[in-house]
């Protein structure tokens, strides 16, 4: 009786343990490899047959196809750079530099990977569509309403991830620091409810 | 302490259901992108893929400025040609294994024609290649693939949203089909 209590005791705390972190790795993401600049998070060897397990049942979970090492480098913000998450119920000023590359995408998404609809139907911002300073840099302003400039409108959304794609650049496995990728800064503005 | 005992021994349980189903789930997984594009792509055919939208995208996470063309390959019957017109802006093709693993990628500047030509095979299929194929081969890329089904996805960035029908035209014109050996 008191072999099968403790088996069956046993048996409980391993399958909430067991299944409890592999929910918790593959919600929340982890990897080995993670690239971390700023707000951004990138994970180059995703697009590679060099792929962790982690990421490889993450990626068969949602059934996204990642973008392969060959094509480009993605970097996710899901937090601005106080950690504060982003909400399209505010603003949020995307703004700075980027590593070099022929052509970049930055995308808003829903957390679960949905694009967000808008009024506008825009979606993101491609590096030849965006009005750039005078000294090359670039500000998009994340919004539910218009906003002056390049407005990403938010919908309003209560959480959106932002999704910045760099295609065919010298980013990869072996960056490891800010100084060889600058990253746009993520800066919560104004007021939100 | 007998109890302490049984924790432990749960939290190493635990551990090892925990590496079990990481390492099993990309097999058992039901909704994965193959699954997904399996009803609307025909084996050994280029399929271009609706735009995403808000309201209906097939996978998540895609790109809106891409046009993109999907060919769901099976290699059993022979190896694979594929070619593709290069867009004005840029093109892209990644392999991915049958469990969604992108083993090769590449872009139109490292393919460098104005049509990118690749031919994908097994490596049993590319060991069985005569000799002198594959010197008169030097100029051809060959992709050997580790699955013998898999995903070819091929981007064209529409940098504009008025060039969106332009790289849809790009992608239109890609085929893939298998050749005789």
């Amino acid at each position: 009786m008191r072999l099968l209590l403790g088996s069956l005791y046993t048996f409980v705390i391993a399958a909430a343990i067991g299944l409890g972190s592999t929910w918790f790795a593959l919600t929340r993401g982890a990897g080995f490899d993670t690239l971390r600049i700023g707000a951004w998070t990138a994970r180059p060897k995703t697009g590679t047959a060099d792929i962790d397990p982690y990421a490889r049942a993450a990626i068969a979970r949602s059934g996204a196809l990642p973008v392969s090492l060959g094509d480009g480098v993605v970097f996710v913000a899901a937090r601005d750079d106080q950690g504060h998450p982003l909400d399209g119920r505010c603003d949020a000023v995307i703004g700075g530099n980027t590593p070099a590359a022929r052509y970049f995408t930055l995308t808003l998404y829903e957390p679960d990977g949905k694009l967000v609809a808008n009024s506008l139907d825009r979606q993101g911002f491609t590096s030849e569509e965006l009005v750039r300073n005078q000294d090359g840099s670039f500000t998009v302003t994340v919004a539910p309403r218009a906003r002056p400039g390049n407005w990403l409108p938010s919908g309003g959304v209560e959480r959106y991830i932002l999704v910045l794609r760099f295609y065919d650049t010298s980013v990869g496995i072996a960056t490891r620091a800010e100084r060889e990728a600058p990253m746009p800064a993520i800066k919560s503005a104004g007021a939100c409810p | 302490m007998r109890w302490l005992l049984w924790t432990l021994a749960g939290i190493l349980l635990g551990g090892i259901v925990h590496l079990a189903t990481i390492l099993v789930l990309p097999r058992t997984a039901s909704q994965d992108a193959y699954t997904r594009l399996s009803p609307i792509t025909p084996v050994n055919a280029m399929t271009p893929l609706p735009r995403p939208t808000p309201g209906k995208a097939l996978l998540p996470y895609m790109d809106p400025a891409f046009a993109v063309a999907v060919c769901r390959y099976d290699l059993a019957n022979g190896p694979m040609r594929l070619t593709a017109p290069v867009s004005q802006a840029y093109t892209s093709v990644t392999f991915y294994t049958r469990l969604g693993v992108a083993y090769y990628g590449i872009n139109d500047r490292a393919a460098g024609r104005r049509t990118i030509e690749l031919y994908l095979m097994t490596t049993p299929q590319h060991d069985a290649m005569p000799e002198e194929a594959d010197v008169t081969a030097a100029d051809r890329l060959i992709i050997e693939s580790p699955t013998t089904t898999g995903l070819i996805v091929l981007r064209a960035l529409s940098p504009e949203p008025g060039l969106m029908p332009m790289a849809q035209a790009s992608v239109n014109g890609a085929r893939c089909a298998t050749q005789a050996q």
